[in-house]
């Protein structure tokens, strides 16, 4: 199972890559592995607050209703558009055009806190 | 949990196993989009061995099937199948079924997996005093289906049944791949196919050999999400979605397996002749999301243009099955509504979330395959 080193991750499957205040999520492989077909995403608003761990949008999969939650404190600045008319890219690359959202964070130096790092998530999946 | 014979199968095929109805089935194996698009375009194959097939003998086996279901089972020629119900005597579904008329006193039973044990209780308990008896055959029984266009060419050259003159809707013993099969031109997904009863332990093979022999024309393994997709856009029922002890036949648009005109009386009779002449309090209908959303099993439909937030709304009715069709691109469900709001081209909405999203009715079935 594809986990990519230099993200960090959260125990529901998603992955936050960080590069000075910006943050970008989506979810990890793993998790588009298990919902299977993705076929619907909702995506939060841009400008809207984010507290970790909050409800941020929704992942749809032929069988599964699955939210998202956001990974870290921030402010949505930015969100994947192209997921709308192509959810399936959550399949097909979910760490590259199946990204979802980017967030300004509140406090980049302490992003990585209560996440995991690659080495961590794949104990976690037994990948 | 009970496995069917070809559990085995479906691992080393790399399937995701889930629990259905008391049964560890496979409910995808590549992935249920590509799986239903197969069966659309080409053929699939599915292992059904867990629906219940229970056999009626004697010489009164018609009658006491007319007695204890909805249909006329003598009404149909041997080698003839209809589809039919069993209800509870105030009228509500214990489950539907496909009967087929095996022999002038043999017919089998099809049930849902589920329901099977329930519906062999009903059938002996309502068949006492007929000279019939029934031999629940489940678990001797291996169900492999193959279904869509490019069915009846992968099976023909496999099995001596003449399928050119098998009709839908019909039954004929014989051999597929030198097994000991019935062959039926039934099926769940909207598509030509054939449903094959072998003996429990020849089940693994049949399937293998169905693989093989379509795997030049791109003939997948499906499961039982995409068998879910594809019935939900033929517009077919789902006991325990659709039909439930809540229901009647009517409240479904399934009023026509109700034969008030046989011989006899039958289980549920006056339930049902009352629950016709007061006229149905609720129908099924099609719906097609027109905005962004998913409308999913239990999410409340409400009448369209309404003010109230979503969690004052008094709903008028209930989403029954609900997915995104693989087929139109759109999300389709089916959902109770009051009869005054199930005309074609109404526009009502479905809570989804904490959003009111716009659905249109639209006649049944969403998708029905070039003829």
């Amino acid at each position: 199972m594809d986990v990519r080193d230099g993200l960090l991750y959260t125990d529901e499957h998603e992955w936050l890559r960080v590069e000075g205040d910006t943050g970008t999520m989506g979810i990890t492989a793993y998790a588009a592995d298990e919902l299977g077909d993705v076929v619907f995403v909702e995506l939060p608003a841009i400008g809207r607050a984010l507290q970790r761990a909050e409800t941020l949008g929704v992942v749809e999969s032929v069988k599964a209703v699955s939210d998202l939650f956001a990974p870290a404190d921030g402010e949505v600045i930015e969100v994947n558009e192209a997921l709308v008319g192509k959810p399936e890219l959550l399949n097909s690359d979910p760490y590259g055009e199946g990204w979802i959202a980017r967030v300004r964070l509140a406090n980049p130096a302490a992003a990585a806190e209560g996440l995991k790092d690659a080495a961590a998530y794949r104990a976690l999946i037994g990948a | 949990m009970r496995a069917t014979a070809l559990l085995e199968r479906h691992r080393s095929l790399g399937a995701r196993l889930v629990e259905f109805a008391g049964w560890e089935m496979p409910v995808q194996y590549g992935g249920i989009v590509e799986e239903h698009r197969a069966v659309r375009q080409r053929a699939g194959v599915f292992d059904l061995s867990h629906m219940g097939e229970l056999h009626v003998q004697g010489g009164q086996a018609g009658e006491a099937l007319a007695h204890a279901l909805l249909t006329d089972p003598p009404a149909l020629a041997v080698g003839r199948a209809h589809y039919s119900m069993i209800c509870a005597p105030d009228g509500g579904v214990i489950d539907d079924l496909i009967v087929y008329r095996l022999a002038p006193d043999h017919f089998m039973v099809v049930a849902n997996a589920g329901n099977a044990p329930v519906v062999a209780d009903e059938l002996r308990a309502r068949m006492a005093g007929f000279d019939a008896a029934l031999d629940d055959a489940s678990l001797r029984t291996s169900l492999v289906a193959i279904q869509g266009p490019l069915a009846a060419a992968i099976l023909t050259p496999l099995t001596d049944v003449d399928l050119a003159a098998l009709r839908y809707y019909a039954i004929a013993p014989g051999h597929v791949a030198g097994h000991a099969a019935l062959v039926a031109r039934t099926g769940y997904t909207g598509e030509d196919g054939f449903e094959c009863f072998v003996a429990w332990d020849e089940g693994t093979d049949l399937f293998d050999v169905f693989l093989e022999a379509g795997a030049p024309q791109g003939t997948v393994p499906v499961g039982l999400g995409a068998r879910d997709t594809l019935r939900l856009e033929a517009g077919m029922p789902l006991y325990g979605n659709e039909l439930t002890r809540d229901t009647t036949p009517f409240d479904a648009g399934l009023g026509r397996v109700v034969k008030f005109a046989k011989a006899g009386e039958f289980v549920g009779r006056e339930a049902l002749q009352a629950a016709q002449e007061r006229g149905r309090s609720k129908a099924l209908v099609g719906l097609v999301v027109r905005g962004r959303g998913i409308a999913r099993h239990g999410y409340p439909v409400h009448r369209g243009g309404g003010e109230a937030a979503v969690e004052e709304a008094v709903p008028i009715g209930t989403v029954t099955s609900g997915t995104q069709s693989p087929t139109l691109g759109v999300p389709i469900a089916m959902a109770y509504v009051p009869p005054d709001a199930a005309d074609a081209g109404t526009i009502l909405e479905v809570a989804i979330r904490d959003a009111r999203v716009p659905v249109e009715v639209v006649a049944l079935p969403f998708y029905r395959r070039p003829s």
